[in-house]
């Protein structure tokens, strides 16, 4: 069982949405699409979707081409960002409709109204509006609808984008496991790094209409193949540094050349960039390794538990996680630490060399 | 209770406006005599008399029939034709599709009087010359931009989401059409029958000029009741107040949509 794209492309008016892609989904699996708006997720699902046709490539579940297949024929659910409900219906009915069209009995419908509803808490609302609904419950109405088809393909378009915290929260914890157990494959696309490690599986990661890794989240996540996939999947952005290194010394951008210390010494000559996740930008010198560069400050923001320092390294804007509350003043100059073990290491062309040592990626 | 300026103001406001059609009522309660021999602000005599003549005689009620009749063809031709091109030019991008939806709206910038003569001489060759449907298919020539224009504007209001999440749902377009999309747009349907009606309703150049028996609308024949005994007076008023009614009758349904229906659904 296997949900296959070949080739798949799609130009609208000139401009390409989608560059030819291949990617093949098993059932029973959760898959993230992961991606900065603009970077094709919604194109990509609504060509999985059938909603737009594409323009090469061959789309096929279990090896039958579902190209020409139209949508209705599909067993397709989709959830958008929007809560889309059909606002003349109640609640009930709309949950319904999908099975109304199937033309199952009222009694069979009943059954699987009930226990969707249950799922997703509705059962208190099956006779109202949808538009007398708060946003929360009208997404777990479209979810609900979504739920009941027992579609073979689940798409869910930034589902939790509008809802409040909370909600988030709690239906991420849900939705995995409710679909996931049906045996569908499953395609969640979110602009949030945090949501595609917090709910695991495969991760896509697309930037620019193109898929720039597919693999397991923790993979993608610790082996960004190439600096693309390690932008999109890190949140705060990830800061670049870019070094030559030549003998034992270590050219650094905008810097005084030093010595190559650490995981640093064992790199061939040439040049590089490092790539570091903002936690592991410190404010204090963690090792004797440690590579000390000078910044600026420009903002602060402090969350509580943590506080997100933006900086200056001459024009590259770059930004530290750090516990607790630091603030620096703004404008002053500070000096942040890199661990050589916890850089990415990446060569000119943007391929990486080196992931940082697995067992001190916590 | 207190009298304000500005509920003097609505007061006169009113007085002025329902003036004319108070009078009119007035008329049409009183005899001939009394009308055009004496001044009085009520009937004296009170006669419904003129509206049993109305009632009982063919030719003054076959008017009322007719008119409704076209009237309501026309507005069920107008919604039919209507529907499916607004929720073209709603979802579909086409080539010329703004140009062509600019361009049935220039139609109701020609006075009807123009397309009269076309109309008079091509539905006389055809043999359509007075009957309803005539004039109901004269009357879209108007009625159909303005539906179209109305019902686009209430129908890019419904997300096109929507659309899709019936047809993954496994809707086909048209069970889709007529079990959710129509719902969302009922008041701009309601909005556009009430449209259509009125303009049908109160045109006369047109639904004259191509009837002349057996279609009669009733404007005209409260145009021709000047006879040898002079003008019937208390006739004519009763026939005007008979007209006013279906109007007021389908605007006090529709009341709440008109504001949104004259911005053209784009509220």
């Amino acid at each position: 069982m296997s949900f296959k794209l070949e080739q798949v492309s799609s130009v609208v008016g000139g401009n390409t949405h989608i560059y030819p892609l291949d990617l093949t989904l098993t059932a029973g699996s959760l898959n993230v699409l992961l991606g900065p708006t603009q970077a094709g997720k919604t194109s990509l699902m609504r060509l999985m979707a059938g909603l737009d046709k594409p323009t090469t490539g061959d789309i096929s579940w279990n090896g039958d081409r579902m190209n020409d297949v139209p949508v209705q024929k599909r067993n397709i659910a989709m959830v958008y960002q929007q809560f889309i409900n059909y606002p003349a219906m109640t609640v009930y009915e709309n949950i319904a409709s999908p099975l109304r069209i199937r033309g199952l009995s009222n009694k069979a419908i009943d059954k699987k109204v009930m226990e969707a509803s249950e799922l997703m808490k509705l059962t208190p609302m099956l006779q109202r509006k949808p538009l007398e609904l708060s946003g929360g419950q009208q997404q777990r109405c479209a979810l609900a609808r979504a739920l009941v088809k027992d579609a073979d393909l689940v798409l869910l378009d930034e589902p939790l984008a509008n809802l409040d915290y909370k909600l988030r929260e709690e239906l991420r914890e849900e939705m995995p496991k409710i679909f996931t157990e049906s045996g569908a494959v499953f395609v969640y696309a979110t602009t949030e790094p945090t949501e595609a490690l917090l709910l695991g599986g495969n991760t896509v990661a697309m930037s620019e209409g193109r898929i720039a890794q597919f693999g397991k989240t923790l993979d993608v996540y610790r082996n960004p193949k190439d600096m693309t996939t390690a932008r999109v999947f890190s949140e705060p952005p990830m800061n670049f540094l870019k070094i030559t290194k030549q003998g034992g010394e270590l050219h650094v951008q905008g810097e005084q050349t030093r010595t190559a210390t650490g995981a640093f010494t064992t790199l061939d000559n040439g040049q590089y960039t490092v790539g570091i996740r903002p936690n592991h930008l410190m404010l204090h010198r963690p090792s004797d390794d440690a590579l000390a560069i000078e910044v600026t400050v420009s903002v602060v923001e402090i969350t509580g538990s943590e506080s997100f320092v933006h900086l200056l390294h001459g024009d590259q804007r770059w930004v530290s996680l750090a516990h607790g509350i630091h603030h620096p003043e703004s404008g002053s100059t500070l000096t942040v630490y890199v661990d050589p073990s916890n850089a990415y290491i990446f060569d000119e062309n943007e391929q990486m060399v080196r992931a940082p040592e697995l067992a001190k990626v916590a | 209770m207190k009298v304000t300026k500005s509920g003097m103001v609505m007061f006169l406001y009113i007085l002025f406006l329902m003036l004319p059609i108070y009078w009119l009522l007035n008329m049409s309660l009183k005899t001939n005599n009394e009308i055009l021999n004496s001044f009085s602000l009520w009937p004296q005599n009170l006669t419904f008399e003129n509206y049993m003549t109305i009632f009982t005689d063919k030719s003054w009620y076959s008017g009322y029939i007719n008119s409704i009749t076209y009237v309501l063809m026309n507005t069920v031709i107008s919604i039919c034709v209507a529907l499916p091109a607004a929720y073209a030019f709603s979802r579909y991008r086409f080539m010329g599709d703004k140009h062509l939806f600019f361009w049935l709206l220039t139609n109701r910038m020609a006075p009807p009087a123009v397309f009269a003569l076309p109309f008079f001489q091509l539905y006389s060759s055809v043999g359509l010359f007075d009957t309803h449907i005539a004039v109901a298919l004269a009357h879209c020539l108007f009625n159909v931009p303005l539906a179209v224009w109305i019902l686009e504007g209430f129908m890019s209001g419904v997300p096109k989401e929507i659309d899709e999440t019936a047809y993954l749902d496994g809707y086909s377009f048209t069970r889709f059409f007529t079990r959710i999309f129509m719902p969302l747009i009922a008041s701009g349907i309601g909005v556009v029958a009430f449209f259509c009606f009125m303009f049908s309703w109160v045109e006369l150049l047109l639904a004259r000029t191509l009837t002349s028996v057996v279609a009669k609308p009733i404007a005209a024949t409260m145009t021709r009741t000047v006879s040898a005994a002079g003008m019937d007076w208390g006739v004519l008023a009763a026939a005007g107040i008979l007209t006013i009614v279906p109007g007021a009758l389908v605007i006090y349904f529709v009341r709440n949509y008109i504001a949104k229906g004259f911005a053209l659904g784009r509220v």
